[in-house]
Order: C-alpha cells, then structure tokens, then sequence
C-alpha cells in the first residue's frame, strides 16, 4: 500500500492525462469531445491532488478533489445544455460552426 | 500438516466466491422459474407445468434451448459494444455482490469423520464472516457498482442499432440517473443512525433498539426511507412498473431485442442477479439483516440464515407481485414522480433524522 | 500485488485516455474516459483514499458519463467528417509542440524529485467528513450547493425548447 514511489509515478500520470486533455481541446472538432477531454485535464488535477495529498499526509488536498467533482458535475449539466441548444440552432456539433454572436 | 494462514485465508476466500457465485446462479435460475410460476398463478393461468415435477426443470431446459440456438448479429451493428454489453451487465451484477453479508459470522463446525483434506483441523471451530469483502465503504462500494451497471443497458441499446433498442438505451440511461440520486438519499438516513458505511455494522445496530423488537429495523423507524429505497431500487433494477427501457409492449423488448441464445441468457442473468442484491440490500439495510426481531429467539449461526434466507426470499416475491399487479409508468410520470416526489421525501426525511441525531441522540 | 495493480491501472488509464482523444466516434471517447475514470479509482484507492476512489465512480462515471452518453444518444451523434484539427494543421501543430513543453518542462522537474517517506495518512471517511465541515471548508461546501442548483437551473433553462 505505501510503496514510495506510488506518489511520485502518479504524479508522472496525472501529467501525462492533463497533457492528453489539453491536446484533445485543442484538437478536436466536436464539442462533446472537447467537453470530455476538460474532464479528463480535471481528472489529471485530481489525481496530483490526491497523490500529493497523500505525500503531505494531510486531507486538503482530497477535500479539494471533492470540490473539483462537484464543479466538473455542474460543468457538464451546463454544458451538455449548452450543446445541446447549439444542436438544435445549428444542427451540428463542429466547434468551428459556433462562430456566431448573435443568435 | 498446516497451512499458513495466508494459504488459509486465500482457501476460506475462494471457497465463499465459488459458494456464492454457485448459489446465485442456482437461485437465478430458480427465480426466472418462480417468477413465470407465480405470475402464471397470478393472472389464473398455469405457467411452466410440464419439465419434471411441477415444472422445476424448466430453467435447464431453457438453458439448453438457449446454448443450443444461432447467435444472431444485426449486420449493422458495433460488434465491439455489442458482445461487450453483457459482460458489463453481468460483470457489475457479480462485483456488487462481493461486499453484502449473506448471514451471521458462521462458526465451522468440528466434522472430525471427515478425512483431513477436506476438512483439516485449522477449519474446527473457525469463524468465518458470511460475505466475500467486509471493506469500510461497502455501501458507497455498491452505489458505485450500481452506477456503473447502467453501461449494460446502454452500451446494448446503443450497439445494436435498432431503434427501439436506442429508445430503450435512452430511457434506460435517464430513468437510472433520476432514480439513483433518491436511492442514494435513502440510505443516508440509514447512515446517520447507523453512524457506518459497513453494511455489517448497521445490520448491527438495528438490532439493539427498540429492546430487540422488529419495530426497531429501520423498515419501521424509517419508513419513508424504506418506501423511498424501495420504488428507488425498483427503478434501478427496472422492474415493473419501472421497466420502461424494457417495454415488450411497446419497445419490443427494448434494450435487448436484438439479443439472441447465451448473450440474451447473461442479459437475463444480470437482471436477476441485480434484483437479489436490491433484495439482499434492503434485507440487511432495512429489515434487521439475519436477526429474528423477537427478543428471546436467536438468531446465530444457521438460524440466522434461514431468518435472512427468509425476508430476502419474501422481497423477491414482492417484485414478482408487483410486476403482476401494476401497469407500467408513462415517461413523464416517471420522471414527475422520480423528481418531484421521491428526492424531496427522501430530502425531507434526511432532516427529520439529521436533527434526531443532533438533537436527541446526543 | 498492489503495484502489479497500480502498474496496470496506471497503464490502463493511459491507454484509454489516448483512445478519448484519438477515436473520431465521440460514443468510444466516452466509452474510453469512463475507463479512465475507473482505472483512476482504483489508482485513488491505492492511494489510500477509499473515499475518493467510490466517489470517483459514483459521481464521474455513474452521473457525468451517463449524462454525456445521454446525449451523445439524444443528438444520436455521427463520427467527425474531417481528421485534422480546427483551425487547419497549423495551429494543431503549434497546439501540440506547445503541450510536449509544458509537459517535457514539468516532467523533467518530477522526474528528479526525490520521493520522501509517506508519513502516516488516515483518510478514513470520518476523518474526510471532519475536515469538510470544519469551519475552513464549511462556507466553500454550503456555496458548492449554491452552485450546483445554479447549475440545474441554467441547464435545464438553456435545454427547454420553449418558454
């Protein structure tokens, strides 16, 4: 359970996924992809969070993944609202068509 | 010869899985009979009468009917996801299973006429807890499991296109997430008092109130949170009158329409198992787990699993009354009564106990 | 045996998160990061954080997934027509060539950090509850619910078809 280099091999992957997140929004064209890989940088955050969390032995770093849950839920709802007014305005989901202030 | 004792667990531990997994297979087989029975009897027909005595072979020959039928596969449909889907059916089914106590801590009894292989010196007089993982979370270990059993359904909706089974995906995947946000806000109640996630440990504080008596399970000090976990759980496990993303009528049979033989059998199997654990839950969780309710009659070892054996039976057979009495919800009364009457009884009832346990209990 | 797990996992969640940002059907990106999302639990809890790890479940893959899958089957969305990234090759290759430096900059920072012994670490749920309802967390916890009903209501205003 408390291999050391647990910490330090997390932190390495919450890299790796925040890196891949951050590639996936610049990259990709559909908006539902985009709002998954912000989940998936998020997901990077919490596990740095968790992993130094554990490192520091304190419990602040877990209680600040708890907030970022309920942020990203909220995130989502508001979201996949939000694309889906667009579907239904636009009637696609490429992120280059949503160019348009005015409805 | 003596085994050392991580040889002894690991051989007590895969003798209670090869156990279970046995008896729920057994059971599920059973039920998918009892249930065509009861419901037969239910509306004045017969049901399945006539493979062996009453019928009771029935199962096996359905099971040999269905290993033996052509495995169909819609051309169009996502081969991957589809033969996935029902081992994420029955995948979660089992893993849910893992941290439910089925029963008292059973001591072993002395079976000295039995040859030492099979009944070494280091099992006499062991006592064994009756479930697979006792972990500090297992309640939150089965919502989390619960929550993702609704992959199954929606990746077999999804992968067959078919459009009534994309239908029955879709309302599959709305209905779970209304309905679990209530079931899991009538566990909380269940929480508080017990002051535990361990499903062990608020077996066990049931049974010290109200001096032994039954009225003290939280079916009866909590009643709307057993009513809530009820038609909550109901809908989890999309039983009539929640079995929308089923919908013969009207879906022909939804999700899993284009499922044909042993994928079609797992399918079945994995709703079977996921209506016994709702059961065994709300046995252990509301209904005082394995003990009598009577002061003065004990409830240890073997009789206490027949006490268990017993409310997890009656509970099954509610479901099956259930499916025989109601009609099925129209969409928007699910989602009225989901959203608008469940989660704010449940929410209510949090406050009742939360300034119970702030207030008085203190 | 824990570090065959954490290894597996670890290798797991890689390998699906590639799949969420390379698979052009966004049903098999979601299929992908709800893998990732489980492989992570089981990292949380190797960790030491049985608490996190089940909520990681319950709340990321049981409700946001399903959301997301929701409405990847409500809009019933087709594979993207076009490979290369928005904004033509350009900018996705000044995207990536940015991303490897902020990821080969901090790499290299971690890989020569020197782990220390793990002090002792309870987080047991009680011990989580304790320290979310002390008075440090207890206004940042009462405004997340502000937050979430702010969120409910916005969604379901901006998804109504018609006032």
């Amino acid at each position: 359970m408390d291999h050391p280099s647990f910490v330090h091999h997390a932190v390495l992957l919450s890299l790796a996924l925040f890196g891949l997140g951050t590639l996936g929004v610049f990259l990709r064209r559909n908006v539902i992809t985009v709002l998954m890989s912000i989940e998936l940088m998020l997901n990077g955050a919490n596990l740095a969070f968790v992993a130094f969390s554990r490192a520091a032995g304190t419990l602040d770093g877990q209680v600040l993944v708890f907030f970022v849950m309920v942020v990203a839920a909220a995130e989502a709802a508001v979201g996949l609202a939000i694309v889906i007014a667009l579907h239904r305005h636009k009637d696609t989901l490429d992120i280059d068509a949503f160019n348009v202030m005015k409805g | 010869m003596t085994a050392s004792p991580l040889v002894q667990e690991l051989v007590i531990a895969a003798v209670k899985v090869a156990v279970i997994m046995g008896a729920l297979l057994g059971v599920f087989s059973l039920m998918t009979w009892i249930e065509r029975r009861v419901l037969a009897f239910m509306q004045f027909r017969l049901g399945p009468n006539r493979t062996g005595p009453f019928g009771i072979l029935q199962p096996i020959a359905d099971g040999i009917k269905l290993f033996f039928k052509e495995e169909v596969m819609p051309a169009a449909a996502n081969k991957w996801a589809f033969l996935a889907a029902p081992v994420v059916a029955v995948g979660t089914s089992f893993l849910a299973v893992a941290v439910l106590p089925y029963g008292p801590p059973f001591t072993l009894p002395r079976l000295a006429f039995l040859p030492t292989w099979l009944w070494p010196e280091w099992l006499w007089g062991r006592s064994v807890q009756l479930q697979i993982a006792t972990i500090d979370v297992g309640l939150l270990f089965i919502f989390a499991i619960a929550a993702l059993g609704v992959y199954g359904v929606v990746l077999a909706g999804w992968a067959a296109n078919n459009k009534y089974s994309l239908i029955g995906g879709l309302r599959s995947s709305a209905q779970m997430f209304s309905y679990e946000l209530s079931l899991g806000l009538s566990f909380v109640g269940v929480i508080m008092l017990a002051g535990s996630f361990q499903i062990n440990d608020i077996v066990s504080s049931q049974a010290g109130r109200a001096a032994g008596w039954f009225l003290g399970w939280n079916a009866f000090v909590q009643f709307p949170a057993f009513l809530v976990y009820f038609a909550a759980a109901t809908a989890e496990v999309a039983r009539t009158p929640f079995d929308l993303p089923e919908g013969e009528t009207e879906l022909v049979a939804g999700f899993h329409t284009e499922y044909s033989s042993m994928r079609f059998a797992l399918i079945q199997m994995a709703e079977y198992i996921n209506m016994i654990t709702v059961a065994v839950l709300a046995t252990n969780l509301f209904l005082g787990g394995w003990h009598s309710g009577v002061p003065g009659v004990p409830s240890e070892g073997l009789l206490g699993f027949v006490f268990w054996g017993g409310k997890v039976a009656l509970l099954l057979f509610v479901f099956i009354w259930l499916r025989g009495t109601l009609p099925r919800f129209r969409y928007d009364q699910l989602m009225h009564f989901g959203w608008k009457v469940l989660i704010p009884v449940a929410a209510a009832w949090i406050l009742v106990i939360a300034s119970f346990v702030t207030f008085w209990a203190r | 045996m824990d570090q065959v797990l954490f290894y597996a996992a670890a290798a797991l969640a890689l390998v699906s998160a590639l799949v969420v940002i390379g698979q052009k059907n966004p049903i098999y990106s979601a299929f992908g990061l709800i893998v990732t999302l489980c492989s992570l639990s089981v990292i949380f809890g190797l960790l030491g954080s049985p608490f996190i790890a089940a909520l990681q479940v319950i709340v990321y893959a049981g409700a946001i997934m399903v959301l997301f899958l929701f409405v990847l089957m409500l809009l019933n969305v087709r594979s993207e027509q076009d490979a290369p990234g928005r904004g033509g090759r350009t900018l996705g290759a000044i995207a990536v060539a940015l991303v490897a430096l902020l990821v080969a900059q901090a790499g290299a920072v971690l890989v020569r950090a020197e782990p220390g012994p793990a002090p002792a670490f309870d987080a047991s749920t009680q011990r989580m509850a304790e320290i979310l309802f002390s008075p440090q967390f207890l206004y940042v916890f009462e405004a997340t619910s502000i937050l979430i009903l702010a969120a409910l209501v916005g969604a379901i205003a901006l998804a109504k078809k018609d006032f």
